[in-house]
């Protein structure tokens, strides 16, 4: 009977594709590229320069203190000691800005990886995912370039980030190195690897994009300052804390540091890239389960 | 070669468990034609189309094509028919030839083979010129033939069309059809198409079946469907307005009469026949016609015989509605 096309798509043949597709579409919007840069930079320039922390311990904003007399020139130099102590003890670096902008990079990820969702829903109403359905290119490889192009328009996003904010002032620890940049990577990619999968599938399953969108405004900030991306834990309320410690952003961004402004603790390194597999494992299974049932109904 | 192309048996699908969108449907289609389903929208034309294209399971029945089975055989099937949905489906940032590209990938066509039969088809469907524009600047015509090209690129041996004019003006619906003619020509494809136009289906399908509620009321090619209604439609009138009914029924292949206020309808086979015949046999008696109008049966006489209601005022789902609007909108842009 009748003779097959004499050409099969591979697994790869067709994540390549598909992830070729969205990585084409992406470079074609510059604005787009741009405005996602731009808005960690705004967030950058605003929080980590504006709220410069260290400042606070000046002579000015302590005035008079009734009661209590020190020469003024004594205070000046007491609080120019106590300021980068009290930085280091909270913050474990001496300026407020090399904090946060590493922060920047999780701001980025999560953004990222919360509206890779969307990019499916506008396939599905545009019929885009009924034809690829009825090509021979698998299933899985249509979930996975989905998470891919997420992971890999996060993981160029960081790298943009990283670079603007050494241009800006970011000082890195003594332990840093070239190689840690690849570790900034597999962390980033963790992350990515199961928050879009889990994002990608309430994509499918919610009928409407508005749904999408109201679920992602609604957690994205939430998550991000129930974390240590701007402020570490432990200065926060008990209830606070017990959200950071298993919010998997505190545990991105605290690898990110140990591999950029801190010194490296390794045994916190891999407590850290220990939670990230093991979020990425459960949580991208789940929504790839979720999402091919959802493709092969 | 097997003569059928398509075999249904008793496909049926229901969606939450109460909602019967296609309702024990059994047809085949045989190699080389092209085969219509015509009915309103929400009448289960493209869900019947999603089953054989296997991107829906059915929840009962059997159905194969080309010989494979839809429901084991999935990604056989997939590998050799051709699919052009109803939406514009083509990515709007990327250009023409980048598309038929991406859809070359997805069938895991070699790269040189598939930009020859990129620039091959480009050139069947008079879009080489633009081949390096965004689809976004395409009009609704322009993103049709696309829609044809890239269900094309893997050669199938059958393609199908779902409401392949949809949203397209008169002219361009008609350069659409004449395209549809080209390939089928060319590729020698057996065609599955459907569509809510009547005109579409006359002019385009060798066999038509009208599907209404999930079920498929009848089967054959138009010519037999208007044939079926018994002929043709002649509406006379005669001078000072005598009762002629029982002379005009005497009259061979005349099959029924009615008087309606001023005029008779004339139910007759062979019509442009019969009608001359009608005339004489007046004017032999004495009576002079004044006015004559002859109406072949349309498709739409035929719909309105077997689903009692005209195509036009079937009620529309709303959600099919919602995607024909914004199909309908890209094809304006």
């Amino acid at each position: 009977m009748s003779k097959l096309n004499e050409h099969h798509p591979t697994k790869f043949h067709g994540v390549w594709a598909l992830t070729k597709r969205e990585l084409k579409k992406w470079l074609k919007e510059p604005i787009i590229l741009l405005m996602a840069i731009l808005q960690p930079v705004i967030w950058m320039g605003l929080f980590g320069k504006a709220m410069d922390l260290g400042k606070m311990f000046s002579n000015s904003n302590l005035g008079s203190i009734p009661g209590i007399t020190i020469p003024s020139e004594q205070l000046q130099a007491m609080l120019a000691q106590i300021g980068p102590i009290v930085m280091n003890n909270i913050f474990g670096v001496k300026d407020y800005f090399s904090y946060m902008s590493v922060g920047m990079i999780s701001f980025i990820v999560l953004f990222t990886t919360m509206f890779s969702g969307m990019s499916i829903v506008w396939d599905r109403r545009l019929g885009f995912l009924n034809k690829v359905l009825s090509t021979p290119v698998s299933r899985a490889a249509i979930i996975f370039s989905k998470v891919l192009n997420a992971s890999l328009r996060a993981m160029f996003q960081a790298t943009i980030i990283l670079m603007l904010a050494v241009i800006f002032g970011l000082q890195v620890s003594s332990t840093f190195s070239v190689i840690n940049i690849l570790g900034i990577y597999a962390a980033v990619f963790l992350l990515c690897l199961g928050l879009s999968s889990v994002f990608l599938a309430v994509a499918l399953r919610s009928t409407k994009w508005e749904t999408q969108m109201a679920i992602v405004n609604l957690i994205n900030l939430p998550l991000m300052f129930a974390s240590n991306t701007f402020f570490p834990i432990s200065q926060m309320p008990d209830w606070i804390q017990a959200i950071a410690r298993v919010n998997p952003i505190s545990y991105l961004t605290d690898a990110n540091r140990q591999l950029t402004v801190l010194p490296l603790d390794a045994s916190s390194l891999m407590v850290d890239f220990a939670f990230l597999g093991v979020f990425a494992a459960v949580f991208s299974v789940i929504g790839i389960a979720l999402s091919w049932r959802y493709l092969t109904k | 070669m097997s003569e059928e192309v398509i075999r249904t048996e008793g496909l049926t699908k229901v969606f939450n468990k109460h909602l019967t969108a296609v309702d024990h449907v059994n047809f085949s289609v045989k190699h080389g034609e092209i085969f219509g389903f015509l009915g309103p929208n929400g009448a289960g034309k493209t869900t019947t189309i999603n089953m054989l294209i296997t991107i829906l399971k059915p929840t009962e029945g059997k159905a194969s094509v080309l010989g494979f089975d839809i429901a084991k055989q999935d990604n056989n099937v997939r590998n050799v028919i051709g699919v052009v949905p109803q939406e514009y489906t083509a990515d709007e940032d990327l250009t023409g030839l980048e598309n038929i590209l991406l859809c070359a990938d997805l069938y895991g066509i070699p790269r040189d083979v598939a930009k020859e039969r990129a620039a091959d088809l480009l050139k069947l469907i008079e879009l080489t010129d633009f081949k390096d524009k965004k689809v976004q600047t395409y009009s609704g015509g322009m993103r049709r033939r696309l829609e044809l090209a890239c269900g094309l690129i893997n050669r199938p041996k059958l393609l199908f069309l779902d409401e392949p004019t949809l949203g397209l003006d008169v002219q361009t619906r008609t350069a659409t059809w004449d395209y549809i003619r080209k390939l089928k020509k060319e590729f020698g494809m057996t065609l599955f198409m459907t569509t809510h136009y009547l005109e579409e289906a006359d002019a385009l399908c060798d066999r038509v079946a009208i599907i209404d509620h999930g079920k498929i009321v009848v089967v054959g090619t138009p010519e037999e469907l208007k044939h079926s209604l018994g002929g043709d439609i002649i509406t006379l009138s005669i001078k000072d307005d005598p009762d002629v009914s029982e002379l005009i029924r005497g009259i061979e292949h005349v099959k029924e009469v009615k008087k309606e206020d001023d005029s008779y309808r004339i139910k007759a086979e062979y019509g442009e026949v019969t009608a001359p015949f009608i005339i004489e046999a007046l004017r032999r008696k004495g009576y002079t016609v004044t006015k004559l109008m002859l109406t072949e049966p349309t498709l739409n006489e035929v719909y309105l015989e077997y689903t009692g209601k005209s195509m036009r005022d079937t009620e529309e789902s709303r959600e099919a509605f919602r995607a024909q609007r914004m199909t309908m909108r890209r094809a304006r842009a």
